[in-house]
């Protein structure tokens, strides 16, 4: 019994992934790469996408599947971010926030986007069940296409993300003017030799991941993953099923909101438009990639899951590039290989209606 | 008397109200979208010869991939949007035709009969796979089409030159390895089947101007109307009103067209690529006596019920494998139409939105995911890219920006797709839910 689980956790595509990521790591060793930048960069990555992977496992969890539409809650956490970014320039008179404040209210103006967002979006989920995945995602997509014209009409002032001429918002909002790329990076950040530890983001990643993992083992998290592992036995046991759904998918929503800013901040910039069209997909096929199903995720799968393909991305590229130059797109072909990949295979196990 | 007009009153007027009303509510989408793009016509200030033109070639362009989509959605699998593996089939066979240095109307013969039996490949492939994901076959198709896009780049801009040999410095990029990003048809297969004269000289070839077309079209469509009037079984007949209304907007076309002709006006510059239309039109007829035949039956069986369809002695896997090789094949056709109108096309982009351009046109012209037919499909390609012609130039005269209308076109493709997807899912769950209550258990 105990192997026969054990085969079933570990099964053959997380294997061969996990394989090639080793496979790529030694590689790296043997082509003398710099290892002490391969290992910064791919912590700092680890670290910026961490949050959006954790965004999955409410939505998993809840039983609405892994949430493709998680571009809902990217955008606002882009929307809390401008909030704050305009709220900071037409104050500039009177009080100058630092960084750290001025983080902290991008995140508190895009809670009630989030919140209303993610009712309205579990609202509607509820009314489509079996199809989430493929509504969630179309969602997604099409609230991404219509902020586009959102970006150019939305009346925001500040200088620092308007085009000079013309109108709207430019596509990338520079965050370094006001300090806050890589404020959590930088915060508390460790030099050993020449390897960075951006502490700060890897610990608000952690925090994140401890509050959710507190919330699951709260009343409500309990609730919400009866709901999700045996909808029809929770509804028996006086749980709302509906509202359980709703509770996972809002939480996502914040998730993804909080876990956009935290991305945008190590990044430098706020990317609207295209953006934010295709990170679920990552932050999906992450998730994944640690072990989850579309209908079970825990806090590990998350962890495993972001170090592994995260890293897989860091590492695939110059590894490629230094076997020819003419290889230069392999880092980002594997990627797309590996995540749709993963998704796919995750999709066949589900074993359909 | 009085009585009796009454009861004819009360009989007659709820009735049609009722059916104007059921009319309006469940053609809403396409509705919407003829005053849509009236308005978008109106306000983009475009002349008609432009706005023609543009729609002429267009149509030729892309109705081919939105035919495509039907058989799928017949056998119960919603919108296909794996059809880009098709598209990509089509590409591969049209660099290497390209690279044979063979053009026009044989380039064109032997990219489709090379192309067919990639396509039927990648058909029973993706078929196989969507017998795995029953009931999510629409994300999987999604998805499949984002992963072959990296076997893709893989195999055109890694692989060839490296390990495929292939040495051609138009298609090959100057460090050798890799298709360059940009290919350029011009003097091979451009226009190969839509001037398939040009291969032997004479341009004008099956060439007609767009007057013309129309008019002998309306004529055609006039005949085929009324010789389906009197052989049809009489239940089958169209109603009065519904005659006389098709027989008017005939009229009207055929009187426009005449007009055109008789006068000097720049439409009669605008010549349609006939071979081309002929091509659509035959796998329109091919399309409707396809639904017919055995297998067309089953898929129609299969789409409604699987379990009725597996009872009632169907193999449930084989048929719809069977619908997603014959969608992919007619991708793969649809798409060198799409490449050989285009003339230069984007090596690893232009495959990239076919299936949501074409699975929007459908739903515009108001197909389901449950139903569509080739009338949706034609009407809705028409839309559509109405809609995609006049909306930068809206955008330009309404905000001074035409980048605002083509955020818009695009929202439209999108949101189209997820308004009617969400739609169909909570109707499903609904008749779901009221199937399940008189019983008084679920399941």
């Amino acid at each position: 019994m105990a192997s026969n689980s054990f085969l079933k956790r570990i099964d053959l595509a997380r294997l061969i992934i996990a394989e090639f990521f080793v496979f790529l790591c030694i590689t790296a060793v043997a082509l003398r790469l710099n290892l002490a930048e391969l290992i910064t960069s791919s912590l700092s990555r680890i670290g910026m996408w961490s949050v959006l992977v954790l965004a999955m496992l409410p939505a998993i969890v809840s039983g609405i599947g892994p949430n493709f539409g998680v571009s809902l809650g990217i955008i606002c956490g882009l929307l809390g971010g401008l909030t704050a970014l305009e709220l900071a320039y037409r104050l500039d008179e009177i009080v100058q926030f630092s960084p750290g404040i001025l983080f902290l209210m991008a995140i508190l103006f895009s809670l009630p986007f989030a919140l209303l967002v993610g009712v309205g979006y579990g609202w509607l989920l509820n009314r489509v069940k079996g199809s989430e995945m493929m509504i969630a995602t179309y969602v997604g997509f099409s609230i991404v296409s219509i902020m586009k014209l959102a970006w150019v009409f939305l009346p925001f002032t500040n200088p620092e993300m308007a085009w000079p001429i013309g109108r709207g918002v430019r596509v990338q909002v520079a965050l370094g003017n006001r300090g806050l790329a890589q404020l959590l990076n930088n915060f508390l950040a460790i030099r050993i030799g020449e390897v960075v530890i951006p502490t700060g983001l890897l610990l608000s990643g952690a925090l994140c991941a401890l509050l959710v993992w507190f919330f699951m083992r709260s009343q409500t998290g309990m609730a919400m993953a009866a709901a999700g592992s045996n909808p029809r036995f929770a509804q028996a046991a006086g749980i709302s099923v509906d509202r359980q759904r709703i509770i996972g998918t809002v939480l996502s929503t914040v998730l993804g909101a909080v876990g956009i800013l935290i991305y945008s901040q190590s990044y430098g910039f706020l990317q609207l438009y295209e953006g934010p069209m295709f990170m679920p997909f990552v932050a999906v096929a992450a998730i994944l990639i640690g072990g989850a199903s579309v209908s079970k995720a825990n806090i590990t799968h998350v962890v495993v899951g972001t170090i592994l393909f995260l890293g897989i991305q860091v590492v695939a590229v110059p590894v490629a590039n230094a076997f020819t130059a003419d290889w230069s797109s392999m880092g980002e072909i594997s990627r797309k290989i590996i995540q749709n990949g993963v998704i796919l295979y995750a999709l066949t196990q589900a074993g359909g209606e | 008397m009085q009585s009796k007009t009454t009861v004819l009153r009360e009989s007659f007027v709820p009735r049609s109200i009722e059916s104007i009303k059921q009319f309006l509510v469940s053609n809403m989408v396409t509705i919407m979208f003829v005053i849509l793009s009236v308005l978008g016509y109106k306000v983009s200030g475009m002349t008609p010869f432009l706005f023609f033109m543009d729609i002429t070639a267009r149509i030729s362009r892309n109705a081919f991939l939105v035919l495509a989509l039907i058989i799928p959605v017949m056998a119960g699998m919603g919108l296909n949007f794996s059809i880009v593996l098709g598209a990509m089939a089509a590409q591969a066979v049209v660099i290497f035709v390209t690279h044979w240095g063979i053009g026009g109307l044989p380039g064109i013969v032997l990219a489709v009969a090379l192309v067919t039996p990639l396509a039927a490949l990648l058909g029973f492939l993706t078929g196989t796979l969507f017998n795995r994901t029953k009931g999510q076959e629409m994300i999987a198709g999604l998805i499949l089409g984002y992963f072959a896009q990296g076997v893709y780049e893989l195999i055109f801009l890694q692989l060839v030159g490296s390990l495929i040999p292939m040495s051609n410095p138009r298609l090959i990029m100057g460090s050798g390895v890799g298709v360059r990003t940009t290919i350029d048809l011009t003097g091979g297969l451009k226009y190969g089947l839509d001037w398939p004269g040009q291969y032997w000289g004479n341009d004008l070839l099956l060439r007609p101007t767009l007057p013309w077309t129309a008019l002998g079209l309306s004529v055609l469509l006039a005949l085929v109307l009324l010789a389906y009037q009197l052989r049809a079984e009489k239940r089958k007949r169209w109603s009065i009103p519904r005659m006389v209304a098709s027989m008017v907007g005939i009229v009207v076309i055929a009187a426009w067209s005449i007009v055109q002709i008789r006068s000097n006006s720049q439409i009669n510059w605008i010549r349609v690529p006939l071979l081309t239309w002929l091509v659509i039109g035959a796998a329109c007829v091919g399309l409707h006596f396809f639904s017919k035949t055995k297998l067309g039956q089953d898929m129609r069986s299969v789409g409604q019920n699987r379990h009725v369809a597996a009872v009632a002695g169907i193999d449930v896997n084989r048929v719809r494998i069977k619908a997603i090789i014959l969608s992919m094949v007619m991708a793969a056709w649809g798409h060198i139409i799409f490449l050989q109108n285009l003339g230069t096309f984007s090596t690893y982009g232009s495959h990239e939105q076919v299936g949501l351009y074409s699975a929007a046109a459908l739903l515009i012209g108001g197909a389901t995911v449950a139903k569509a037919s080739i009338k949706h499909a034609v009407l809705g390609t028409i839309l559509f890219h109405t809609l995609f012609i006049v909306a930068p130039a809206a955008g330009r005269q309404l905000f001074g920006d035409a980048q605002i209308g083509e955020y818009f076109r695009v929202f439209v493709a999108y949101g189209v797709i997820g308004i009617t997807l969400a739609m169909h899912a909570w109707k499903h769950v609904l008749q779901s839910r009221s199937d399940a209550k008189p019983s008084g258990t679920e399941h």
